[in-house]
């Protein structure tokens, strides 16, 4: 197997107030769990600010892509603020638009709809991902 | 504990390891059933990003920090932020008491890591009743 030497970075939002926070941890973990588990990395967005050097420098070097739960797109500020512009960025308000029949309702433990909708939000990262990687989209992995 | 006066209890975000996410559950176990009539939750990323709505309240309020992991986000941007930091509880002491449970998962914990979870947020109901005390 070839060696994969580009890797995309993903910030997710912490998101602890909201079950739209819950829906961005869980979606970012499937991607790196499952879905291009070694092309991407993720990175603790509070560490920007406590002091994460490696983080800071591994987000100016590779691309990366930020994922929000809500509208202050605190990852996607945090990201511009201390390292440099995303490569692309996603916000779970706006594909819940797309899902008018999606409820969120749990920050704990997610309901099977609930993880669905997560399991979707990983997909569009992954699409992503490809881009930033200048992949054609790859039907193996889906 | 004065009308209108809270706790907050801020969790890491820690997606990389186990141990964020026990911190995570541990906190929610403390905001929804613990101690929901004296303790919310903020998002940790607001402290990051220098949310003015978000340093207002810390500053206001007594905040009790939990970390997954010794580089304890939560506790730094806490005080980064001037917040009022009263305790600051780690998940590994906690198990360093608790050798017997290995937690696991991220996306869902394990029963082992649900347990550790639930130790986790008795300290932090302890820690609670101290500062409310405290604040009389």
């Amino acid at each position: 197997m070839a060696l994969i030497k580009e890797k995309v970075g993903i910030v997710s939002c912490s998101g602890e107030e909201i079950p739209e926070g819950t829906i961005s941890r869980i979606a970012t973990r499937l991607v790196l769990e499952k879905l291009r588990p070694y092309e991407t990395v993720t990175i603790c967005l509070p560490l920007f600010l406590a002091g994460g050097e490696g983080e800071r420098t591994f987000a100016k070097l590779f691309p990366t892509i930020t994922l929000d739960g809500c509208e202050k797109r605190c990852a996607e500020i945090g990201t511009s603020k201390y390292s440099g512009k995303p490569f692309a960025t996603i916000v779970i308000t706006d594909i819940l638009k797309q899902c008018p029949v999606v409820n969120l309702k749990s920050r704990d433990e997610p309901s099977v709809d609930e993880f669905k909708f997560a399991e979707k939000v990983a997909k569009e990262i992954a699409k992503k991902v490809d881009e930033a990687l200048g992949r054609q989209e790859d039907t193996n992995q889906k | 504990m004065p009308e209108n006066k809270y706790v907050f209890v801020i969790p890491c975000s820690g997606i990389g390891k186990s141990l964020g996410t026990v911190s995570r559950k541990a906190a929610y176990k403390v905001v929804e059933e613990l101690r929901p009539k004296y303790t919310t939750i903020t998002c940790l990323a607001l402290l990051t990003v220098g949310d003015e709505e978000t340093l207002k309240k810390v500053k206001e309020h007594p905040c009790i920090s939990i970390d997954g992991c010794p580089s304890k986000c939560a506790q730094k941007n806490v005080l980064a932020s001037n917040g009022r930091l009263m305790k600051s509880l780690l998940v590994t002491e906690t198990l360093r008491n608790h050798r017997d449970v290995k937690p696991e998962g991220i996306i869902e914990l394990n029963p082992e890591g649900c347990k550790l979870a639930n130790l986790v947020a008795e300290d932090v109901a302890k820690a609670v009743d101290e500062v409310i005390e405290g604040e009389g």
